[in-house]
Parts: C-alpha cells; structure tokens; sequence
C-alpha cells in the first residue's frame, strides 16, 4: 500500500508542479484567501447547520481582525450531499474553477476520506473538520491532510477514564453496525480491559444506523444481565433506544458509558427523557462560562439568536486553525503550508489546542461528565475538560499506526 | 438461555414492531392495488404524519383523548394531502407508462424532504411523554411498555375496520373490483377519478396513522421517509401485491423475525429482512398472499415500434463523439472530471436501459452491479496488487458471473416482484459492503484506487473512459440491433409468442440479465478509478434510483434515451448541487415538470415533435 | 417409439386426459389430422378446446395419453421444442411483436427456424428479409411489410400471424379460433387462404371455431367434444345429422323431441 502511494506521488509530482504555479503568482497580491469547504449539508443539517453558523461567524472575527497577514479569508462553501464521490468531484471544481488555496470540511468519515485521499493525489492542504475515524490520521494519514475533532479513538479514550472507575465488570455494548460503531466499540473495550482485566463483555447489540430496533435491543441487552453499557448509538436510533429503555427500567441499577451524547445536537432530542447519570462525552454549552466560550457564546448567540452545539464550536474552532496554519507557513504552496500547520496552534472556545506534528491530529479535546434533567432538558454535569493530547497513545504506537509518520 | 418470559416479552416485541409495519405498508398496498402506482412517496407521507401528529398532539392535552384526537386530525390532513397530491400530479400520468408514476412519486420525495425541513427544522422533533405514555405493565419480572400493547391491539383492530370497509361497503367493492380488473370497473361507469382519489386519501390516511403512532416512541426526523418506504415496500412484495391480508401477515413474519433475529444475528438484522424477501420472492414469485399480475408489465403497454436511427441523428451522434473526443483539447482537468463522470452514468444508464427497456424487467437495485463492478476493481488492486487492465477486465466480469447465477431466480418473476428482488440483492450487497467492515472497509471505504500512469491524468483518464463507455454504450446497442436483442424485445412484447416460434426466452433473459449487470459492472470499475476509491454509497437504493431516473428522463422506448438521460441528469444535478441549498426541491420540481410535460421521456418527447414536423 | 413411414398421420393424439381440481377438462380424446386436411374441433364453451390445444402446442402437459407427431412421441414437450418439430400456431387473441414491424416479425420466426437467435453483431434485419418477403406475399401482407405491428388491423393481425406461423415450414398449424374478431366478411378469405396453403403445402390444419358458417365451409372433418369428451366426428353432414351434437348444441329439449 504504501508503495502504491509512493508511486503516485512521485507520479503527480510533475503535473502539480504546473498547478501550483498560478498559486505562487497569486500569493503576491492583497487578494484573500480561498478557502474551498465541502459538507454534508443537505444529507446531514441537524449538525452541518450550526458548524456552518460556526463558520460563518470565525470568518467574520478573523477578517475584522485584518485577516492573515493582510490577506482576507474568504470561504466557498458547497453541498456534498453525503456522498464522498461528489465531495471528490466539488473538490475538483473548488480548486479548478474557484482556485481555492486550500480545501477543508467534512462531516462524514467517508467523505473525509475521499477528500483526503485527493488531497494527497493533488497535493492540495485538506483540514478535517468533523469526520471522526482514525484512519484519517493513521492508517490513511498523509502529508496533507489535518485534522480538527477528537477521533473516535479520543472520545472512546476519554470515556475509559471514568468506566474504569465503576465496580461493573458485566458489559455490553450497543453500536451502530458500520465502520464508527465498530472501532468505537473496539477501541473502548481494549482500552477498558487493558486497565481492568477483570471486565468482560457479554453480549453486543449492532442494530443498523438509522434502523433500529429499539425495543428488541433494549430486550436482547436486558437479558445479558449486565453490570453496565457501552452505548454508541446517536440521533434519531438513540431516541428510540433512551424511550424503551427508559420505559423497560434497562437503565436502571446500571452504569452506562454514551459517547458524544452529551453533545447539545444529540442530547436536546432527549429533552425531558434524558436519563441521568450517563458518563458522556460532549460540550456543555450553557455552563461552560470560560471567557474564551463565554466569548464566543455571546457573539454566537446574538448573531443567530440561538445557542451554540457542538458543530458551531468545531466550524469556529476550524476557521481560527486554518488562519495559524496559513499564519505560520511562509507562502502558499503546498509544501510550505503543510509545514505551516504542523504544530500550528490556536484558540477555541474550548481552550488552546495544535495540530501534532506526529499525526496531524489536533489536540482539541471534549468534555467528560454526566448527564442530568434540569427544566425538563437534558444537561451535561459534573464535568471537566480533558485534552485530546492527555489520552493519545504513546508516539511509538502511533508510528506503527500511522505508516507514513516520520 | 431463553426462558419463558423471555420468549413472550420477544414475541410482544415483534408484534408492535409488525403493528408499525402494518399501518404503513397497508396504506402502499391498498394504493398500489387499486391504482398500480408504485408509489415511492408512501414514506414521505409517513413522515409528514409523524411531524403533523407531533405539531398537532404537542398543542392537545396530554391525554390518551387528546392524543387520539391529534392522530385522527393527522389522518384527516394527510388524506387532504394524499388526494391533492393524486388530483394534482398523479391523475395527470395515469396515461403514461405505470413507471412514470414512480417517477413523478420519486419527485415528490424530494420536494417533501426539503419543504418539510423548512417547516419544522432540521433537528429530530421527540414529542413530549406524558406519564400514560411511558407507563408499562410487568410481565414475569420485565417491563413492556403499555404503548407498545395499544400498538398492538390497533394492529388487528384497523385490519378488521379495513377488512369490513373493502368487503362490507359499496365503496369497498368497487375498490376490489378496480383491483381485480380495473378496466371492467370503468366499463360499468363507476368514476374511477373519484375511486382513485379516495383510495389514494386513504392510504395516505393510514400512512399518517403510522407516522403518529411512531412518536411515543421515536421522533420525527427527515431521515424517516427513506427508512420507513424500503419497509412498507419489502412488507408489501412479501405479502404480495394490493393483498391486504398479504400485508398482514408479511407485517407479522417480518416483525417477529426481527425481534428474534436480533438475538440470534446481531449484526444482520438489516440483511435479514431483505433475505427473508428474496427466499419468499424464490418460492412464491407473487408474494405470500398475491395473485399472478395481469397482463402488462410495469411499464404497461409501450410498445412503440423501434427503428434504426435516422441518418440526420446518426450524424449528430458522430458530430458529438468528434467532439467529445477534441473536448480535452479544450477543457480544464475539473470540466475533464464532469465529463468522465457523466460517460460513466452513460454506460450505467444505457446498461439499465438494456434490461430494462427492451428486456422489460425493470430494476430496483441496478446500483447492485456498479457497485460489484467497482468494488472487484478496488480488491483487484488492494488483494490482487493487480494492473488497471485487470481491474478494469474483472468489474464486469464479477458483476456478470453473479448477475448470471443470481438472475436465475429473477428471470422467473416478473413486473415489481422481479424489480424488488434485484432491490432485495442490492441491499443485500450493499449491507456486506456497509458493515463487514474487515473485507469492505465498512462506509470508509476502499481509497487508493488509482489508474495506470499512462491515463492518470485528467486527459488521458477522460479519453479512456471515453473509449471504454462508448464502446459499451454502442456494444450494447448493436446487442439490441442484432437477433439476440430482437429476441429479448420479442419475449417482452409477447412471451407467448416467442415461445410458440421457438425462441428461448428464459435463456435470452439471463444473458441479457447478465450483460446488463457486467456493463454496469464495467462503468463501476471505471468509477472507482476515476475516483480513486470505492465507496458503499455506489451501492445505495440512492444510486439505484439515479439510474431509473436517467434512463426515465431520457425515454424508455427510444434506443438514445438512457444516453440524453443521463447527460441531463448528471448535468442538472451537478448544476443544481452547486447553485442551491434547495437543489432537492428544484430537482424534484424538474422531474415532476418533465413527466408532466414528456411522459415519453427526452428522447421520446423529441422523437415525437420531430415526426410532428415531418409525417411519415 | 417411431412409427414412421409415408402413411403415418401429421399428428395423433391417443387417450388424452387432462384434469385440473379433480374436473376432467379433457377425458381420453383420440384423434389424428392426415396431411393436407382441415380438421375442425368444436364444441359448447368449457367443452375443453382450449386445454386440447394449449397440451398440443405444449403449454400444458396431460395428466394421460400421447401425441405423436408424425410417428414421433411429442408427450410433454415444451412449446419450444414442439414448434421445433414443425408446428406453426395462431392465437385467440393474437399474439405479435407489437415494437416490430410486420416484416420484422415473420423475420423472429425465420431467425428461431434457422437457429440463428444467439448472434450479438450483425443487425437483425439482415436476416431472411427476402425470405420473409416471400412469406408475406401468399397471406397479402407484402404492402404492408414497414408498419409496426402494433398498429394493424385486427384481420391483418391474423394474417400476419398466419405467416409466422408458415415461417418454420410446419407440417401442422394449430390455429385457435382463427376468425374470432373478425368481420363476418373478412373470415371466408381468411379460411380460403389457409385452405389454399394447406393444400399446396401440404400441412395439417387443427383449427378450433366458432362460427358454425366457417367450420361447414371449409373444414374437411369436424371433431366435436363436450365435456372433455369427444362424442363425434364425421364429415359436416354427418355431423350435422348426430343427434347427440345437436342436443349439446340445441339443449337436452332436441333430443326429447319437444317440438
């Protein structure tokens, strides 16, 4: 594999010596900065919406603030429509017919991917904004691409800090049935066993996204007799779990681990069924009162008259990245912006963070608490922030992980 | 391991999993029935039942009346909105070949996905519980939801309302009567406008019904209309065809096989369902309950005379080739990129056209064969470590071999049933693509696809799908030119026929079925080099359906169809994609507007003004 | 088992019975059609015509019994394999390639007869189109050769059926209610055309009939079944004169003599 991708770089060398040139010529002048962004906005808006909004409202800070060295940032944006294939063609017309400097987006790990991957085909900057699969910075990680939001791997490690601290060692586990659910599940389980070798996990549920079968899965992990649950299904299949399970009593006596449903995008759907005491990852927008996301949250709700989620911060967060990356390259090409964002650091709502040069995965972390019904809304408590570079594995795991880290 | 309780609690499960199946599923029935409208906005309808009940009953007392009172003026309202919709669009295709309908109906999905989400929001709308909601009863130490128990006491109780009205009412009679034999209804001077329209109202109705009764449990979202419409459909297939008790019972065997499946095969309870409808689709090609469809197909009676192209479009054809192969010459790599997507779409489309038009067996799941296609080439290079030449050779060779051993079971049936069994096997490869994520690489896919040196770049990638579409595209025409194809058009205009002269139409078919699926095979190994990567979305009932709509939009009955086809439907799409966040809305206002104004589709519409300009 | 020779009969058929449900559509009928003659098969609706014919074109199987075709067993074969032998069929209600044009049609059976049906390349209507041609123009159809067959005339229909049916050469044409649709005017030419083939080409003609004014006029011997059961055969006038035809025919009051 690795072969194949050596090849093709020294293959494309050549022909993108020619593109990049126009590039070059243009990084002279005052004209802004062309940044091409692709998302799943029709397929996905319950999320993609507010990380527009996010955005939006960066891109506005940024320019007030004169832009990038006296460059404004000016942002295309288009519709992939969830489906990667498209995503590949809008990123070609980006760079062709819009001559983006560099491309960003993303919501789906497939679509992050593909633009990865053709990112690294056309040797053009991609930074990743929400697509979670580790594969894009380790198995699949190129010179490239950067990525903004905690992996699967992060979140998943995030929660095994405090599912190690429960008594359960009877588990089970309910993960939506494709790539996500999958590594998500691996990943805490392994975390999990490595540091309490007396869990085991007996039974597992796959209900297929967007498919399940609420009462039958709540049913088939009740019989399991478990001690606690690993729960990594979202949206509309989480509703329907939280009711019959709520309604079955499967919630009750028993720890549950959720990932991402702290995040306002999932947890608002809850509304008064909010189960407490879940252990969840997510972003606890209405009390996290540091000045950098009261900031924020002040600007964001007074421009959108509505409350930030967990998309707002990461289209933020994305905007003020891509603008440290640029900052702190010395030109335009694509070399020179690669070696601009590693190690670049910036400011989010939730506190600094930088793309580690090791795996061009940021250190944005997310945050860890429970959850709780406050006026008949789901809320997250008791929480705390934990970096994304606090659970990385060591460097040495993740060059084998990552086979072109260097 | 399973006790007692256990088992009762599962069975309880199954049966309001069989009752949601139900209301849903007897609303496409009872319409496809009577007015043989495949109708593919049947989960839309669900879904406004879902946010109109949510608006309604959030605004009701919180009580089991007023929540009652809430779905009854839900059903009232999606019947108002079931029969403006048949008076308003569907009434006006009746005419047109019965596929057309799925195409006006395939319209409206879109629009509704786009309207629904400007009036309610985009984020899942959960309606509030009031303690009766959530209340349950206890059985051998577990708790069922009380809600589920109502579920599942309307389940026989609406079965035995609607099985009254069809058998006890005049209105009922003549409903089964139009079911049975539509033209005889007509011939005895019942308006079948006003049938059509009530029975259209009251599938909605029932479609509504399910929405709400999805609320206590779910939420209303906008993926919901996709979710619930492959359901109702494989619900409908399996209990065959306008037979409500058909629907019944496919509602219980397939409610129940899911709670227990969930048990026994965790992770293939998306499968399941869609094998359960094949191996019912092997044994009983009408479904459990259904009856031997009349005469005509799905594509009703178009049987327009086929001749060679006339010589001005030959040349016109020629003139384009020339200048599509100057066309790098001219073009920017992006415009290179568009243009090799829609060679590829061309082939995909004239491949569906092959089966589909001359062949007459229409197919739900054509995305089953590009995506074979694409996938073979991704593990010719990732297993294999193969050369682009393999890649390409094995696409449509693995989409052909499969396609010939699983057509044999589709060439026996015919009409919906033997569209929805290539449905069946699409979701099927699409489930093994999605989820065994250890072969497939799961919904991340398969990257690193890249094509030979020699045509990497956009040029030469663009001059060799050029070379290797058209030749497709021409190979397969000449197929149909050549006795083979008039054979395969024989046993569509008339099996009997073609039988009593001799001429093996079941082994036509296949070979046909087979070459249709490794040319799309071909135009999937040349996708996933285009891209470089393989993805399940080439799989999806998504992708299935940009194929029926290319070959729709550009005529069935003219041999240049699925070629206009999908030049126009790339293009606008494309186009669309890139202008507008409503592109959903706009795209399904376009293809409502072109089957009401060209109900023979592009080529055909244009086939038909330029004889009006020159008689015969 | 060949029981060939010169002298054997077209087609003979032995002890045929067909029952569906336990009802005997088709109770031991034996019969058999010489070369050259026009052998009419009649009887009251559900007399069981129609399941006899649709075993002879090899639609159904029989429960019992054989058919030979010339001398050659031809029990239970499929209507492909039947055609294959030598027999042309028409239908009641007609059965064409309606996206084809007339000549095109006649081409099919000519492509299927000379078993060219699996080529991919070379365009059909290059096949055997002055042979189709040449069957065209004893059934009066030539003229209209280009029209889609989807467009013609229900008695034109007919004759273009008759003429794929003479495609394959046949040695028997089983023809199902020739004349049904048609104009009163338009079946004794239909009838004298295939009266005047049977006898230069030598077939076998099977027809069933309704019209009582065409079995008389042109048929050679008349079967007559009822029930399933063959109660006789004879020439008209000897048909005309069994009692036990007009009784089926004219109810059970002619045989008691009510009058």
């Amino acid at each position: 594999m690795n072969k194949i991708s050596l090849s093709r770089r020294a293959l494309l060398a050549a022909g993108t010596a020619a593109l990049a040139a126009p590039r070059l010529a243009r990084a002279d002048t005052n004209a802004p900065i062309r940044i091409g962004e692709i998302n799943s906005y029709s397929a996905i808006p319950a999320f993609t919406l507010p990380y527009r909004n996010g955005w939006q409202l960066a891109l506005e800070h940024v320019n007030a603030a004169g832009g990038v060295g006296g460059r404004k940032l000016e942002v295309i944006s288009r519709d992939d429509a969830g489906k990667p294939q498209d995503a590949v063609r809008l990123a070609g017309e980006l760079i062709e017919s819009d001559k983006v400097d560099l491309l960003a987006g993303g919501f789906l790990s497939n679509v992050g991917l593909a633009l990865s991957d053709f990112s690294a085909q056309k040797q053009v900057i991609y930074i990743a904004g929400e697509p979670l699969t580790d594969a894009l910075v380790w198995q699949n990680g190129q010179k490239f691409c950067y990525r903004l939001r905690p992996s699967t791997y992060v979140q998943a490690a995030i929660l095994v800090e405090e599912a190690v601290k429960l008594p359960a060692k009877r588990w089970v586990s309910v993960a939506p049935n494709y790539e996500y659910g999958q590594s998500a599940v691996k990943w805490f389980s392994e975390l999990l066993k490595a540091r309490r070798p007396d869990v085991e996990f007996v039974a597992a549920q796959w209900p297929a996204l967007g498919h399940i079968d609420a009462g039958a899965v709540a049913e088939a992990l009740a019989s399991a007799k478990p001690e606690a649950i690993y729960n990594v299904t979202f949206g509309p299949d989480l509703t329907n779990f939280v009711r019959q399970g709520n309604t079955r009593g499967l919630f009750e006596g028993r720890s549950v681990v959720s990932l991402l449903t702290g995040e306002p995008e999932y947890l608002d759907p809850l509304g008064d069924e909010t189960p407490s005491g879940w252990i969840v990852t997510g972003y606890p927008w209405a009390s996290l009162d540091t000045p950098a996301h009261a900031a924020f949250r002040a600007a964001y709700q007074k421009k959108f008259n509505d409350y930030p989620r967990m998309g707002s911060v990461v289209g933020y967060s994305l905007i003020h990245a891509i603008a440290a990356g640029i900052g702190r390259a010395g030109g335009m090409t694509p070399d020179q912006l690669a070696s601009g964002f590693a190690g670049a650091a910036f400011e989010t709502p939730f506190g600094p963070a930088l793309f580690r040069p090791l795996d061009h995965q940021s250190t944005l972390g997310t945050f860890l608490g429970k959850t709780a019904l406050k006026d008949g809304k789901g809320v997250m408590v008791d929480w705390r922030y934990v970096d994304g570079a606090s659970v990385m594995p060591p460097d040495e795991a993740v060059r084998k992980l990552r086979p072109g880290a260097g | 391991m399973v006790g007692g309780g256990q088992l009762l609690l599962s069975l309880l499960t199954g049966l309001a999993d069989a009752a949601g199946l139900f209301f849903v599923a007897s609303g496409l029935t009872v319409i496809f029935g009577v007015t043989r409208v495949v109708n593919f906005a049947h989960g839309s309808l669900t879904m406004l039942g879902a946010y109109c009940g949510w608006s309604l009953i959030s605004r009701l007392p919180p009580t089991p009346l007023g929540f009652a009172l809430g779905t009854l003026a839900t059903m009232v309202l999606l019947a108002v909105i079931g029969a403006g919709l048949e008076i308003g669009l569907l009434r006006r295709v009746y005419r047109a070949p019965e596929l057309f309908q799925l195409l006006a109906t395939f319209g409206v999905v879109l629009m509704t996905q786009d309207i629904v989400q400007w009036l309610w929001g985009v984020e899942d709308l959960a309606l509030r519980r009031p303690p009766w909601l959530r209340a349950f009863v206890r059985l051998g130490g577990a708790r069922f939801p009380r809600f589920d128990l109502i579920v599942i006491a309307l389940f026989p109780l609406v079965f035995l309302l609607l099985w009254l009205v069809f058998t006890r009412t005049r209105w009922g009679r003549l409903v089964r009567a139009a079911t049975e034999d539509r033209e005889m209804v007509a011939a005895l001077g019942v308006d079948q406008r006003l049938l059509f329209t009530s029975v259209f109202a009251l599938g909605a109705a029932l479609a509504g019904l399910g929405g709400v009764l999805m609320l206590p449990d779910a939420s209303a979202n906008l993926g919901m209309d996709l979710t619930t419409v492959t359901d109702a459909f494989v619900v409908v297939v399996v209990g065959g065809l306008g037979s409500l008790p058909g629907a019944a019972a496919a509602s219980l065997l397939i409610g129940l096989l899911q709670a227990f499946g969930i048990m026994l095969v965790p992770r293939a309870t998306l499968a399941l369902v869609f094998v359960v409808m094949a191996v019912v689709l092997v044994l009983r090609p009408n479904g459990l309950l259904g009856r031997p469809p009349g005469r005509g197909g799905v594509l009703g009676e178009v049987r327009a005379l086929v001749r060679p192209a006339p010589h001005v479009l030959r040349w016109l054809g020629l003139a384009a080739l020339i200048l599509a192969a100057l066309a790098p010459l001219l073009l920017g790599p992006y415009a290179l990129a568009v243009g090799t997507e829609m060679l590829i779409a061309m082939l995909f489309a004239a491949s569906l056209h092959f089966m589909m038009g001359p062949g007459g067996m229409v197919s739900f799941g054509h995305a089953a064969w590009f995506g074979i296609g694409a996938y073979a080439s991704a593990f010719a290079v990732h297993l294999l470590a193969a050369p682009m030449p393999v890649g390409l050779l094995l696409a449509p060779l693995a989409a052909g071999l499969i396609a010939a051993l699983f057509g044999a079971f589709v060439v026996r049936l015919s009409g919906v049933y033997l569209a929805m069994l290539t449905l069946a096997f699409a979701q099927i490869t699409w489930a093994i693509a999605f989820q065994w994520v250890d072969l497939t690489g799961g919904d991340n896919g398969i990257l690193g696809v890249w094509p030979a040196r020699l045509v990497a770049g956009p040029r030469g990638f663009y001059w060799l799908a050029l070379t290797l579409a058209v030749a497709g595209t021409l190979g397969l025409r000449a197929v149909l030119a050549a006795p083979f194809g008039y054979t395969l058009r024989g046993g569509r205009d008339s099996r009997v026929r073609a039988e009593a002269i001799g001429l093996p139409v079941t082994a036509i078919q296949l070979t046909a079925f087979a070459l249709s699926a490794a040319a799309a095979g071909l135009a999937g190994g040349l996708y996933a080099y285009a891209k470089g990567s393989v993805f399940p979305t080439y799989i999806s009932l998504g992708h299935s359906v940009d194929a029926l709509l290319m070959v729709l939009l550009g005529g069935v009955a003219t041999m240049s169809g699925p070629i206009l086809g999908a030049l126009a439907y790339t293009g606008l799409y494309d186009v669309l994609l890139s202008a507008t966040s409503l592109w959903r809305l706009a795209l399904g206002a376009a293809i409502i507007v072109l089957v009401l104004a060209a109900p023979e589709g592009i080529a055909g519409g244009a086939l038909k003004l330029w004889q009006r300009r020159r008689p015969a | 088992m060949t029981r060939g020779g010169p002298e054997a009969p077209v087609l003979a058929v032995a002890g045929l019975a067909k029952a569906f449900g336990g009802v005997a559509a088709v109770a031991e009928v034996s019969f058999a059609v010489a070369r050259g003659e026009m052998l009419a098969l009649i009887g009251p609706n559900g007399a069981g015509k129609s399941t006899c014919f649709n075993i002879l074109s090899g639609q159904i199987r029989p429960d019992r019994g054989a058919v030979y075709l010339n001398g050659e067993s031809v029990t239970g074969l499929s209507s492909r394999a039947i055609w294959r032998r030598g027999v042309g069929r028409t239908f009641q209600i007609t059965a064409t390639f309606a996206s084809m044009t007339v000549r095109e049609n006649v081409q099919m059976a000519l492509i299927s007869h000379h078993r060219r049906v699996w080529r991919f390349l070379r365009p059909a209507r290059h096949y055997f189109a002055a042979e189709a041609d040449a069957l065209l123009a004893p059934v009066g159809m030539q003229d209209q050769a280009e029209r889609a067959a989807g467009e013609l005339a229900y008695g034109d229909l007919k004759r273009l059926e008759l003429a794929i049916a003479l495609a394959n050469a046949p040695r028997l044409l089983l023809m199902d209610e020739p004349t049904a649709g048609m104009a009163p005017a338009e079946r004794g030419g239909l009838m004298a055309l295939t009266r005047r083939l049977a006898s230069e080409r030598a077939i076998a003609v099977l027809f069933t009939e309704h019209d009582m004014d065409v079995v008389f006029g042109v048929a050679d011997r008349i079967l007559v079944l009822d029930r399933g059961r063959l109660i006789a055969a004879g020439s008209g006038a000897e048909i005309r004169a069994n009692p036990e035809v007009r009784a089926v025919y004219l109810g059970s009051g002619a045989t008691s003599g009510g009058h």
